[in-house]
């Protein structure tokens, strides 16, 4: 393993500093799985709660390596026709059409199961292509359990077998990110065959960090105690804790509300940014004592 | 990987492995493919490689770092530092020492500086913690001594002034005191359990040294952190269930063949039923009547059974919850949709007091009471849920009684968060209670998940 030559990252260290000039701050854990990822040739699978940057860490990948993004979003009722290949058998009906009747069956046969009548779904073109690629499947949690089953094949052996075609062998692996918000267990068998990674809300240093890149305009002393106040929310008891893409969004609209200085009555009137269940609202604005 | 290293690899593989965490031989080699082709410079690198080949799911991440701490250790003896302050000469504990040691804590706590906190712990077990000349075969290092002697409790209050003077409002200073105070205090138990793994070898400790992951914890020995982190899992645990009960609904959603439908659209196709229509199925959703046992020694497992069938409520047509001791009180009331969890675990608490009458657990009364008052809750479509440990005291069962319940209603269950071999011993009746109920086994929110999702 140590031999082969991969060019996604060549140390951990190089993962943060590139990932950093793509615009996305890892830590250390972070870092290191990403550059195993890539060393061992391992599907990556990332889990954690909503909006700690997931996705953005494959996007970010593929920013850093300039490789090509393919993304299959998942969804209940996903299916192969929709995740793998389709033939295009409008096409192929038109094909037949066209020849009139005078070729023989076999020439036909082989004629309309071609490339030409393939239609590539993202795991396929993932698979398919010659430059490098990162392959994103996003929210891997919200398919059914068949479909599992069919990222098996690709995610152990990154190769395909369509019947009329025979298997089809990536000619350069993908590099694969996985993420998944734990609604429900993956199967075992998915995951032995990735690395695991959890993501969770970062340090205050770091998301501060996070904060400043994202939203430059921001003051660092309004910056400051934005990150303490959204601390202090995720110490509270809350259905749905501030992310940290909730910690930009309210960064911004302290911008755009011209607000300096983020004291206790400028939280209460923005409060509704990061928490989104009124129960929560109610304790927030209970416990820090807003009002 | 000669000289014992991959000996030490193995024996941590074998620690993971009888912690119950599932290391396939797939992850073994992953793992060894992983450390080669890193530098092992950096501790937390190595950590890094082992926890993204090995361990799967965040629950099992806290057990993992306790292994790895064990296996692994980042200090051996009392570290470099401490050696040199002193030369070589160690002052052992003495008032002065503790005071002085106390004053550093409590600035440390207030802080909340994480490096400076464990170098104190394992000071804190060096010093104060040390148990010499004990016989072969104990420990010569003890958290619990070292915890005593500088007793971090005292100074909660000291920890809160300094939190207010913050500018931190007074509950939230509490809670980030205890906090910070209960970290603290887990790092002093994981210090002592690597000097004992010194010692003994690792293999000794990380057989008895190591809890279980948070849902496999046992309701019953639950400390007060473990209750406030599994409370933080009901949610997450009733959506995942909501989420598969929705998804197995779905794969059983085609109904009985209708056939006009089928018959009609077949005529497109000159005859040939090619696609089948079916009839929605209908939904059928059990009514839940929930009747728990709230006295001291099962309080926690009710309100988690509780608050779980309440996050799943909308599975249900129809959900009532009676507390008891001696006496039945109905609370139902408490569970607004949306509610707020800690408010609903606070205003059940408080109506416990409504429960009993004299405080002491008496099954035979409560249900002869509950079948007197709310003889209206049981009906032909209601499923009734008994939670409790069977321990009445040794008084009058009402069995009869229990029977006729039963009898009136669609299910029965009785959840009981005891071992079966604990079942039937003492004031225990939880045979003569068995026969009349199905009695489940439920002591950790596995279990009680597998339990209600069933149920649903």
């Amino acid at each position: 393993m140590l031999g082969a030559v991969t060019s996604w990252f060549s140390s951990p260290d190089d993962a943060v500093t590139r990932l950093h000039d793509a615009g996305y701050l890892a830590d250390a854990a972070t870092a290191t799985t990403a550059y195993l990822a890539g060393a061992l040739e391992k599907p990556l699978l990332v889990e954690g709660p909503a909006g700690v940057g997931k996705t953005e860490l494959a996007k970010a990948v593929s920013r850093a390596t300039g490789a090509e993004l393919v993304r299959l979003q998942c969804y209940e009722g996903l299916d192969e026709a929709r995740a793998l290949y389709e033939w295009n058998y409008k096409k192929q009906l038109l094909r037949i059409q066209a020849s009139g009747g005078d070729a023989s069956w076999d020439e036909t046969h082989d004629d309309i199961f071609t490339d030409e009548f393939l239609l590539t779904r993202p795991l396929l073109t993932a698979i398919r292509r010659e430059e490098q690629t990162v392959l994103l499947v996003d929210e891997v949690d919200k398919t059914d359990v068949e479909v599992e089953g069919l990222l098996l094949e690709i995610l152990s052996d990154f190769q395909v077998t369509i019947p009329e075609l025979g298997t089809l062998a990536a000619r350069r692996r993908p590099f694969v990110v996985l993420t998944s918000n734990a609604t429900r267990e993956l199967s075992e068998a998915l995951k032995r065959r990735c690395l695991y990674l959890h993501l969770d809300y970062p340090d205050a240093d770091r998301e501060r960090a996070i904060v400043t890149s994202q939203v430059p305009e921001l003051e660092d002393k309004v910056a400051r105690q934005l990150v303490a106040s959204v601390a202090r929310l995720r110490e509270l008891e809350l259905k749905k804790a501030p992310s940290i893409a909730e910690t930009v969004d309210w960064a911004r609209t302290l911008i755009a509300l011209e607000i300096g200085d983020l004291d206790e009555k400028a939280v209460a009137d923005t409060l509704g940014v990061v928490l989104k269940h009124a129960s929560d609202h109610e304790r927030a604005v209970r416990e820090l004592r807003l009002r | 990987m000669t000289s014992g290293l991959l000996d030490r690899h193995i024996a941590f593989l074998e620690a993971l492995r009888s912690a119950g965490l599932p290391v396939s031989l797939a992850e073994n080699l992953d793992a060894i493919a992983a450390l080669q082709s890193l530098h092992w410079g950096e501790r937390s690198t190595v950590r890094d490689a082992y926890a993204a080949t090995l361990v799967k799911r965040q629950s099992q991440r806290p057990t993992f770092d306790a292994l790895f701490d064990l296996y692994f250790p980042g200090l051996v003896g009392s570290g470099v530092a401490a050696e040199d302050d002193t030369g070589g000469e160690t002052v052992r504990d003495s008032a002065d020492a503790l005071r002085g040691f106390r004053e550093e804590l409590l600035a440390a706590l207030g802080e909340g500086d994480d490096a400076e906190l464990q170098r104190l712990a394992v000071e804190a077990v060096g010093r104060f913690g040390a148990m010499p000349g004990r016989g072969p075969g104990l420990s010569s290092w003890s958290a619990y001594t070292a915890l005593q002697r500088i007793a971090p409790d005292d100074l909660v209050e000291q920890l809160v002034a300094a939190l207010l003077a913050e500018g931190r409002v007074d509950e939230e200073a509490r809670r980030v005191a205890g906090r910070r105070i209960g970290a603290f205090t887990r790092v002093v138990e994981g210090d002592a359990r690597r000097r004992i793994a010194e010692e003994k070898g690792p293999d000794h400790v990380a057989d008895v040294a190591i809890r279980p992951t948070i849902d496999r914890l046992d309701f019953t020995a639950a400390r007060k952190a473990d209750l406030e982190e599994m409370r933080r899992e009901i949610y997450p645990l009733a959506r995942r269930l909501a989420t598969r009960l929705t998804k197995e609904r779905h794969a059983r959603r085609r109904g009985p063949l209708d056939f006009r439908r089928t018959v009609r659209a077949s005529i497109s196709t000159g005859g040939v039923p090619l696609t089948t229509h079916h009839r929605p199925r209908r939904p059928h959703r059990t009514e839940l009547v929930v009747l728990c046992d709230v006295s001291g020694s099962v309080a926690n497992f009710a309100q988690f059974t509780l608050l779980l069938v309440f996050a799943l409520r909308d599975q249900f047509h129809k959900v009532r919850a009676f507390t008891f001791v001696d006496h039945v009180h109905e609370v139902t009331h408490h569970f607004k949709p949306g509610a707020d969890v800690a408010d609903v675990m606070a205003d059940l608490a408080a109506s416990t007091s409504h429960a009993a009458l004299w405080g002491r657990t008496n099954y035979g009364r409560a249900l002869a009471k509950f079948a007197e008052k709310y003889d209206d809750a049981l009906g032909p479509k209601t499923s009734l849920l008994i939670l409790g440990d069977a321990r009445s005291n040794y008084s009058d069962l009402n069995v009869p009684v229990l029977a006729d319940l039963v009898d009136r209603c669609r299910h029965a269950y009785w959840l009981n968060p005891e071992h079966p071999r604990h079942w039937d011993t003492g004031d225990s009746a939880a045979g003569p209670y068995g026969e009349v109920v199905p009695m489940v086994e439920c002591r950790n929110l596995t279990q009680l998940g597998e339990f209600v999702h069933d149920l649903v």
